[in-house]
């Protein structure tokens, strides 16, 4: 039940998008239709699972000074591999997604995972820890995608779902789009809770 | 004709391409520390420098020791791009910091703890990995680095500007904090996206 909650943790509860507010880089910027938006998380989940392996394997072999830069040193090499296979099979979603692809170096999500989880736990936690932070980035990142692509294009992964008539509102794939998009989504959910906080007490 | 094309290459990265809110690089230090004006500026000259240097010592990195052509080894290590990239930066920080404590204690008490932030600064490195993928030469990779950081200082301090406003206003108690600070962002990114139309 433990290991459970290690897993869902990442999801709802500490979502690290719109709980903790990491990696909003990328979240932003990849946003704009959701084929981008399920290939960026995809890369990112990949790499967090990775690194977060590989780091909660060689914890006690990094002396701690310069345990930042030996994480880093880890995480640039799977952002590497996925770089050169994302080249290599999908090369207009790489195309898409340009720097933000080596860019997943500087996440700070996965440099927080390493740090703040896979540096203290053994492979097991770390691994269902980085399944959950993973996957509750990619919702975040595919949500967003999905409202701005609806709003900008009228289509969602490219299947038209509103009638031709419709006129576009092409700021919402502008980047303006995505700081209106996210910000009153934070919003949202900052009311539900003020709402859930007022019906407990 | 050189010329030109430098202006062109400040005022894409000042404006048309800022990097905070068209390139969505550095929004963590964006939102983070545009809650007052002096920290914001500490934080933009911080980003200034680190940036500049950045442009420059990664271009010779990547010119005389990973690129075929050029390199001084012969072979091709463009693979390693971001791996070297992310490392030097690291040292660079961590280098300029403890040069700066040794002989400017003043300003190192002003930029200090925005220093080490500024290592996983996604622009930075975005910077560096821009400046190879435009294939600029070794100038305007140093131009495109100043004008990339005084960009980002640029919007950085409007939004100090605007949150210590804000800090009086009646903002609804669900938008606070963080929310109504990315709203604002939308605007500025509208008002921005007005440069867009700019050909030089």
């Amino acid at each position: 039940m433990k290991a459970f909650g290690e897993l869902t943790k990442g999801i709802i509860k500490e979502n690290p998008v719109f709980v903790m507010a990491l990696g909003l880089c990328p979240l932003l910027a990849t946003s704009t239709s959701v084929n981008n938006a399920i290939g960026m998380g995809a890369a990112a989940t990949f790499v967090l699972l990775c690194s977060n392996i590989i780091i909660s394997l060689i914890k006690n072999f990094i002396p701690d000074k310069i345990r930042i830069p030996c994480y880093i040193l880890v995480i640039a090499s799977f952002v590497t591999i996925v770089d050169m296979v994302m080249h290599a099979y999908v090369p207009q979603l790489h195309k898409n997604l340009g720097i933000f692809i080596p860019l997943i170096v500087v996440n700070c999500i996965i440099l927080g995972r390493a740090e703040a989880f896979a540096g203290k736990h053994n492979v097991g936690k770390s691994i269902l820890d980085a399944i959950g932070m993973g996957v509750g980035f990619t919702l975040a990142i595919i949500l967003i995608a999905t409202i701005r692509e609806f709003l900008g294009t009228g289509k969602i992964l490219e299947i038209p779902i509103l009638p031709t008539s419709y006129k576009p509102m092409i700021v919402a794939i502008l980047p303006p789009g995505a700081f209106f998009t996210i910000g009153l989504l934070m919003g949202l959910i900052n009311m539900m809770k003020n709402k859930k906080q007022k019906s407990g007490a | 004709m050189e010329f030109s094309k430098l202006f062109a290459i400040i005022i894409g990265s000042i404006f048309i391409n800022n990097f905070v809110i068209v390139r969505f690089l550095g929004l963590c230090p964006y939102i983070g520390v545009s809650k007052k004006l002096d920290s914001a500026l500490g934080m933009g000259m911080a980003v200034i420098f680190v940036m500049t240097m950045a442009s420059t010592i990664t271009w010779l990195i990547y010119n005389f020791l990973l690129h075929p052509d050029t390199s001084i080894f012969g072979i091709d290590l463009t693979f390693l791009r971001t791996i070297t990239f992310i490392l030097s930066i690291a040292v660079l920080v961590q280098f300029v910091e403890m040069v700066i404590q040794k002989t400017a204690p003043a300003l190192y008490k002003a930029l200090g703890i925005y220093l080490p932030l500024i290592t996983t600064n996604c622009a930075v490195l975005g910077v560096s990995i821009l400046n190879i993928n435009e294939q600029y030469n070794f100038l305007e990779s140093i131009i495109n680095g100043i004008s990339a950081g005084i960009g980002f200082t640029l919007v950085l301090l409007l939004m100090a500007g605007i949150r210590q406003r804000l800090e009086f206003a009646n903002v609804p108690k669900s938008l606070k904090g963080m929310p109504i600070a990315f709203i604002i962002a939308g605007c500025m990114a509208l008002a921005f996206l007005g440069f867009s139309g700019l050909k030089i």
